[in-house]
């Protein structure tokens, strides 16, 4: 891994379309300004964990859907 | 018009005109590889479809019309996605959650944290990441089986 030490205000570029700013620190949190091309995805990481892996689980909802509606109509059940 | 068969593990075989399939150039996270998806609606009495996965059998995800469940959901679909959705009216989109059924039936939970947005006119779809949200990946469908959850 490439690490690189920048002070507030400072950027790196990756690519030539893609830019991270330091905006600000403050304690162990650090803010970070991001530009790049609308087409590049940009997540918090543990966020997009946390989808993948609500999706993977999803994918497993093996239920056929008649059932759940019934579920939600006991009436007609 | 060209019709495709797709095959499924929730429906059997089904066929599909061309101009149904919806493009996810993203794919669903988790599922990368997998950018060319169907809605299936089994019965038009229900309110659940399938968002089969065109490539892969064995994929589909159980979806609904959030509005139908949660009254007062609203998000604000982020720049970058209308651009990539190519978003020119409201009322192109189409927005769908992803509902998670485990052992429980009455447990069946509902993703407003990412929903699937597409653009119906460009048949153009992705999963969206809400920033700055109060939403989670799992909201109880049925209200009296959240418990002291959230509804």
């Amino acid at each position: 891994m490439l690490v690189l030490a920048r002070k507030k205000g400072e950027a790196i570029v990756i690519g030539d379309h893609i830019e991270i700013i330091v905006l600000d620190t403050e304690g162990d949190t650090v803010r970070l300004g991001i530009s790049a091309p609308k087409n590049v995805q940009i997540h918090r990481q543990e966020i997009y964990k946390a989808i993948k892996q609500a999706n993977q689980e999803a994918s497993k909802s093996t239920i056929h859907v008649r059932n759940l509606a019934n579920l939600l109509k006991p009436d007609e059940a | 018009m060209a019709k495709v068969q797709i095959t499924t593990a929730a429906c059997g075989p089904v066929e599909a005109e061309e101009q149904e399939i919806l493009e996810f150039p993203h794919g669903i996270p988790g599922f990368e590889s997998l950018q060319r998806f169907i809605l299936i609606k089994p019965d038009e009495e229900i309110p659940f479809s399938y968002l089969q996965a065109v490539d892969e059998p064995e994929l589909a995800f159980v979806v609904t019309n959030p509005f139908t469940f949660f009254k007062d959901y609203e998000f604000d679909l982020p720049e970058a996605d209308q651009s990539e959705l190519e978003v020119e009216r409201e009322d192109q989109l189409v927005v769908l959650v992803i509902v998670t059924v485990g052992d429980n039936l009455a447990g069946a939970t509902a993703n407003l944290f990412a929903p699937v947005v597409i653009n119906g006119e460009l048949k153009r779809g992705k999963q969206v990441v809400l920033h700055d949200t109060a939403y989670t990946t799992k909201h109880h469908l049925i209200p009296a089986a959240a418990g002291e959850g959230r509804g």
